[in-house]
């Protein structure tokens, strides 16, 4: 993620963070001085958590605690395995034998033998080293960082993995409502944004225009956008329907931005086909890392929606009213804990209900910039990555002594 | 003014998930008779932590549930009016939740809940609290500091100490009343009511008051 590794200090976030916030995190930081937090992973490249990651653990070691980051590693089995698990944690049914949970279980092993895990606070993000807890030594304290949803997990294998999520000493999920039953303490840390990303950067105009000129997106009216993959998930086509309700009153575009997924739910010939009938439906597929490109399409757009069937936390949620946006969204995943209805924008169920709340919102401009100013000022207080440090170290202060 | 200098906190807090839930109003009556004291704490006075600058109605969780996710406007109400600043202790507060739900279970039996509804879950706050940095000797200097320091200050001094722990009226009264002697800006710090506000909103009036009387001192 070249985006998101260019150094910031905690400092730098002052001049977007609540007023004393920082402060804050520098004094409970010098308080935790000396001890160490070590972070394993199975991937350094993808997700946001990653970019989370690369940018707190600088951060975290500036403030002087220990802190690392260690990737599981193994042959390409263990991948497709861990992809296997993952899913079925999420509730997708999938075939897991035996075989692959030893494989599995091996290859964790393994890796907990070649990674330094002595730390104070030792944090397992996801399900690929999830195993690694069946190793653990030492006076540290360990807790598993699910990241997916595991309200509904695939039973057997949960009866399997659930002794072993136990060994933790805690457990922590992004959402209330994608905590899985435990018998071990269970916390919520929402995900969260940061401002100084690539992706969240302050963008002039003028550099919006550049891009928006390259992507090929005209300026001359306003536009609704969504961002997403091309998947039926995602609902592309019920935002192009919403859309088509809108356009009978007002004159806009709409921007449909995404990647195309390498899976069989991929919708973007029929999105194609879609806009190959209105000239004021754009289609965008992204290059990689494209977070750019995303900043200005965020910035330009008018209003932004998000509103895919099935969603994680869905965090570009909060990415677009940083920048000031109401968000029009369905109830999909952790989208209503970022979405105040009728304050930040709205949340829907319906593409009838997606159109009826854009032609509000075009209908009462003011309301477009009051909603996107208190938006960006909730998202401020509660979805900044500097509420993200604060939660990490309030743990690394709770659970170390 | 020879007394000790008033030492900003802030905390942190962090959610921990409880194992209750309530799909309706019996269960929440069910569940908010058994669960940890420390919960009914974090869903009424500490939801103020988590209040957005631009309030969304009820002022705790249990009324913005009920009118949100059951949609029963009429309990959603007499929920919001229950003043976890006014109930006395938590165990009181627990009993007027209590005979709220039962009263309204009486009259109006529970309907079966629609499709989608969000459980009530429930919570337990954990606050981390951590030294702010500011500090201050003169009233002058507190207002200043006020002004400053990051919004979890308000929380841990007012709602904390006074609703949690139970001092008195509240860190900020009783430091202006015993280190400052200035007992009348003191009753004016102590009787500013926190149920419905925002912490942000908080801070304006404490603002308010501190600038009228450095105005005061001045005179």
């Amino acid at each position: 993620m070249s985006s998101t590794v260019s150094v910031a200090r905690l400092d730098d976030y002052r001049q977007v963070a609540p007023r004393g916030a920082v402060d804050l995190l520098l004094r409970l930081g010098e308080r935790l001085q000396g001890r160490s937090l070590v972070n394993v992973s199975g991937s350094r490249y993808r997700g946001l958590t990653i970019e989370v990651l690369n940018r707190l653990v600088p951060i975290l070691n500036d403030l002087g605690i220990d802190t690392s980051w260690e990737v599981t590693i193994g042959t390409g089995d263990f991948e497709s395995i861990t992809h296997t698990v993952a899913r079925a944690l999420a509730g997708t049914e999938q075939v897991v034998t035996d075989a692959m949970l030893a494989r599995l279980r091996e290859v964790c092993a393994e890796n907990a033998k070649r990674l330094r895990l002595d730390a104070d606070l030792v944090m397992v993000h996801d399900a690929a080293p999830l195993l690694v807890v069946e190793s653990r030594a030492g006076n540290g304290r360990w807790l598993w960082r699910c990241h997916h949803d595991l309200s509904s997990p695939q039973p057997q294998l949960w009866n399997m993995l659930r002794p072993v999520a136990q060994r933790y000493d805690a457990v922590i999920f992004s959402d209330a409502s994608f905590a899985g039953s435990l018998s071990v303490p269970r916390f919520v840390i929402h995900p969260s944004v940061d401002p100084l990303s690539e992706r969240n950067r302050d963008m002039g105009r003028s550099e919006q225009a550049t891009h928006l000129d390259r992507l090929r997106v005209p300026r001359d009216k306003p536009f609704l956008l969504q961002i997403g993959q091309f998947q039926r998930s995602h609902d592309p086509l019920g935002v192009i329907n919403a859309y088509r309700l809108v356009k009978k009153h007002y004159d806009l575009r709409l921007v449909l931005a995404g990647s195309a997924p390498g899976s069989g739910d991929n919708v973007l010939a029929e999105v194609q086909e879609a806009a190959s009938q209105d000239p004021d439906v754009r289609v965008i597929l992204l290059p990689p890392d494209p977070q750019t490109e995303m900043n200005a399409l965020e910035r330009a757009a008018t209003i932004v929606i998000y509103k895919p069937l099935s969603a994680g936390f869905g965090i570009n949620v909060s990415a677009a009213m940083w920048k000031g946006k109401p968000v029009v969204g369905s109830l999909a995943g952790g989208i209503p804990n970022q979405i105040l209805p009728g304050v930040t924008g709205y949340t829907v169920e319906t593409v009838e209900g997606a159109a009826f709340r854009i032609r509000h919102l075009l209908g009462n401009p003011e309301l477009i910039g009051r909603m996107g100013a208190a938006g960006r000022e909730h998202i401020r207080r509660n979805f900044l990555i500097t509420r993200h440090l604060g939660d990490y170290l309030a743990l690394l202060a709770m659970l170390t002594k | 003014m020879s007394g000790e200098p008033f030492v900003f906190h802030g905390g942190i807090d962090l959610k921990e998930l409880l194992p209750y839930e309530a799909h309706d109003v019996r269960q929440l009556l069910e569940q908010v008779g058994r669960v940890p004291l420390e919960s009914l704490f974090c869903h009424t006075a500490a939801a103020l932590l988590h209040r957005s600058a631009q309030p969304t109605g009820y002022p705790n969780d249990f009324a913005h549930w009920t009118g949100h996710e059951i949609r029963d406007q009429r309990l959603a109400e007499r929920l919001a009016a229950i003043d976890p600043f006014e109930s006395g202790s938590l165990e009181q507060m627990r009993g007027e939740l209590t005979a709220t739900l039962s009263d309204h279970l009486q009259h109006f039996p529970p309907s079966v809940p629609g499709p989608g509804i969000e459980p009530f879950r429930f919570f337990q706050t954990h606050l981390v609290p951590v030294p702010t940095g500011h500090q201050a000797r003169t009233l002058r200097e507190f207002r200043d500091a006020l002004a400053e320091v990051d919004v979890s200050a308000l929380f841990y001094h007012l709602i904390e100490a006074r609703y949690r722990l139970g001092r008195g009226r509240g860190d900020f009264a009783e430091w202006v009343a015993a280190a400052l002697e200035l007992p009348q800006v003191a009753d004016r710090l102590g009787a500013i009511v926190p149920y419905g506000g925002s912490l942000e909103r908080i801070r304006d009036r404490h603002l308010t008051v501190l600038t009228a009387a450095l105005d005061e001192q001045r005179r």
